[in-house]
């Protein structure tokens, strides 16, 4: 039970990471973004290279992921998305920016690096074990407290910085945000790079323990939207609930589930599908996003 | 019943011209016929696109037309291997089936709105993957194989579908049959959208809280264009699954649905050819880039990417100004 627990709180911790970009890039541009696991997937490749192969030490190696995904997630937002919502009659044409550059990200990700599954050196070594009643490595619980902590970070710059804030209004009220003085164009380009830097984080922490490959991209994205969904598109205390929910459910799934075969997903998918026509908005989620 | 200017007519007589004769008869002149293989599927992927197509005109982003073509290729397979039916009664099963499939489900699903039912529709493609791999009757991964081609259909006597089996070329025959499927799908797509529930249609599109204001049963308008939607996606599903004579859970995956609504998008939401189009141009795009190896996928992202930049609405928004879409 405890080992259950743990593992959830460990799944959740990372999922909510994944998902509070999503969420993010959702809130303040109303773009689906597609490319959210391969972005994540991107950032666990440069962490790879850095530490793994370069030999850097780990946090200068997950500083470069940050970076790097900030930096292209800014470049994008300038470049193709803020162009197609101008010129477009439907918002939905950016899903379909947003799925191309899905593939391209794949398409970068298979000529650069490869389609083997690579992997890092450990950070730490040795396994917690309390009683063979819980046992973890201790590399989990560092990533686990580096991914609580990145959390709170996020929330508390959402709360008390004044970007953070300059977001928020911009979630709220687009027009009004401009109104006020908010330059809107200069905070969704930084709120695209702070989302697209939250998946190159989340995929830093997390090569360290699961390695990284190429396919990991697209059912990462898919998990994510499932998290965005439980909690309530663009809101950020719903992606964490979102996140953490998911986590749990794996956790437990797979530990009382596993004698039936793989039908963990199957039953989380559908209990969703149950959910959402109960509760359209998610968990927190303003009806009709 | 919409009126049909003359260049409409001929541009409609061009058309049929153009795939039932030009192709095949170019087909034998340059001795490709590995082309019979391409254009079925465009033709197919189209029908389904079609149905994509048709959500989006009530406003809704459909990313879960692979999980009713899925359906439609399990269905057609199982009636055929299992219960020997005919390929020609099942393919209509299958889409009635998936209907079927579309209105239990649409019933909740489709109160939800832009983003959320994308991404539900999205999840609901990989929910019939995992099912079909956990159903017995699926044969989980290992998929249904060898199914036998379409058998042949008389009546009275006079053969109206030869035996597909004894034909010397197979390919023709799915190519002809294709076609058929897709010009009549699009014959029925256009004259829906010129009529009263097009009208109401399109009323959902812009404002659903105003259309029910006014007496239109937006639930009931909803739950119809969803299950004739997912009815397309089972018949195109169900004659690919005959094609390649199998169907695996990985036939249709989240890729495939997202390529439906590709398609879609590509060719432009606000005309009904534009499905036809973007699945010809996007299918033949990625054969084309084929010769660039290993950068075929960057290659065709990056078209993708600058396609959208310069071209947000659609391919077929390319039209001259006075020349209004096809669906006016």
């Amino acid at each position: 039970m405890e080992q259950i627990l743990a593992n959830g709180i460990y799944l959740g911790a990372q999922y909510a990471m994944i998902a509070l970009g999503l969420t993010l890039i959702f809130a303040l541009m109303n773009v689906l973004n597609f490319a959210h696991g391969q972005m994540y997937v991107l950032g666990g490749f440069v962490t790879y290279t850095f530490y793994g192969q370069l030999g850097w030490p780990f946090v200068i190696a997950l500083l470069a992921s940050c970076i790097t995904l900030a930096v292209l997630g800014a470049l994008i937002e300038r470049f193709l998305f803020a162009p197609v919502i101008r010129r477009s009659n439907r918002e939905e044409s950016t899903m379909l920016l947003a799925a191309g550059l899905a593939f391209l990200f794949d398409a970068l990700i298979l000529l650069i690096f490869g389609e083997k599954q690579r992997g890092v050196p450990k950070i730490i070594n040795g396994v917690f074990n309390w009683d063979f009643r819980l046992i973890m490595p201790y590399d989990r619980i560092l990533i686990c407290v580096l991914a609580i902590l990145s959390i709170v970070t996020f929330i508390l710059f959402m709360q008390y910085s004044k970007t953070g804030r300059a977001l928020r209004a911009l979630a709220q009220d687009r027009t009004a945000a401009q109104l006020m003085g908010v330059n809107v164009a200069r905070y969704s380009m930084i709120g695209f790079a702070l989302g697209a830097m939250l998946a190159g984080l989340v995929g830093g922490l997390l090569v360290t323990i699961t390695g990284v490959n190429l396919g990991m991209g697209g059912p990462t994205s898919i998990k994510a939207f499932m998290m965005v969904m439980i909690g309530g598109a663009g809101v950020i205390s719903g992606a964490i609930a979102g996140g953490i929910i998911l986590g749990f459910m794996e956790a437990i799934g797979l530990a009382v589930l596993s004698q039936y075969g793989d039908i963990t997903y199957l039953l989380i998918f559908v209990s969703l599908m149950v959910f959402l026509a109960i509760r359209p908005q998610g968990l927190m989620g303003k009806p009709w996003g | 019943m919409p009126k049909l200017s003359i260049i409409q007519w001929a541009s409609l007589a061009v058309f049929l011209l153009a795939i039932f004769i030009a192709v095949p008869g170019f087909i034998a002149a340059s001795g490709r016929s590995d082309l019979y293989y391409t254009l079925t599927s465009v033709a197919l992927l189209s029908i389904a696109s079609a149905g994509v197509w048709l959500t989006f005109y009530i406003g809704r982003i459909n990313i879960g037309q692979g999980a009713f073509a899925l359906i439609g290729a399990y269905v057609s397979a199982i009636l055929v291997t299992k219960a020997g039916m005919s390929f020609w009664l099942s393919l209509p099963l299958a889409g009635l089936f998936a209907a079927g499939v579309a209105i239990v489900i649409g019933v909740p699903i489709l109160r939800l709105r832009g983003v959320y039912f994308a991404m539900i529709s999205l999840v609901l493609t990989q929910v019939v993957t995992l099912t079909a791999l956990a159903l017995p009757i699926t044969n989980g991964a290992k998929g249904i194989t060898s199914i036998p081609l379409p058998g042949g259909v008389s009546i009275l006597g006079l053969t109206l579908i030869p035996d597909f089996a004894t034909l010397e070329n197979p390919r023709l025959a799915f190519y002809y049959a294709a076609c058929v499927l897709m010009v009549l799908t699009f014959a029925a797509m256009y004259r829906l959208v010129n009529s009263r529930l097009g009208h109401l249609c399109r009323s959902m599109q812009q404002n659903e809280e105003l259309a029910s204001s006014i007496g239109v049963n937006i639930s009931h308008i909803r739950v119809i264009v969803f299950s004739i939607s997912s009815f397309l996606g089972g018949i195109g599903g169900a004659v690919f699954g005959s094609i390649a004579q199998s169907v695996y859970p990985s036939s249709f995956q989240v890729a495939d649905s997202v390529n439906f609504m590709l398609n879609c998008f590509l060719g432009g939401l606000g005309y009904v050819f534009g499905p036809m189009l973007g699945t010809l141009v996007l299918y033949f795009g990625w054969d084309l880039l084929f010769e660039l190896g290993r950068f075929q996928l960057l290659a065709y992202s990056s078209l993708l990417i600058i396609l959208m930049l310069f071209l947000p609405n659609g391919l077929l928004s390319l039209r001259l100004p006075g020349k209004k879409g096809a669906d006016k």
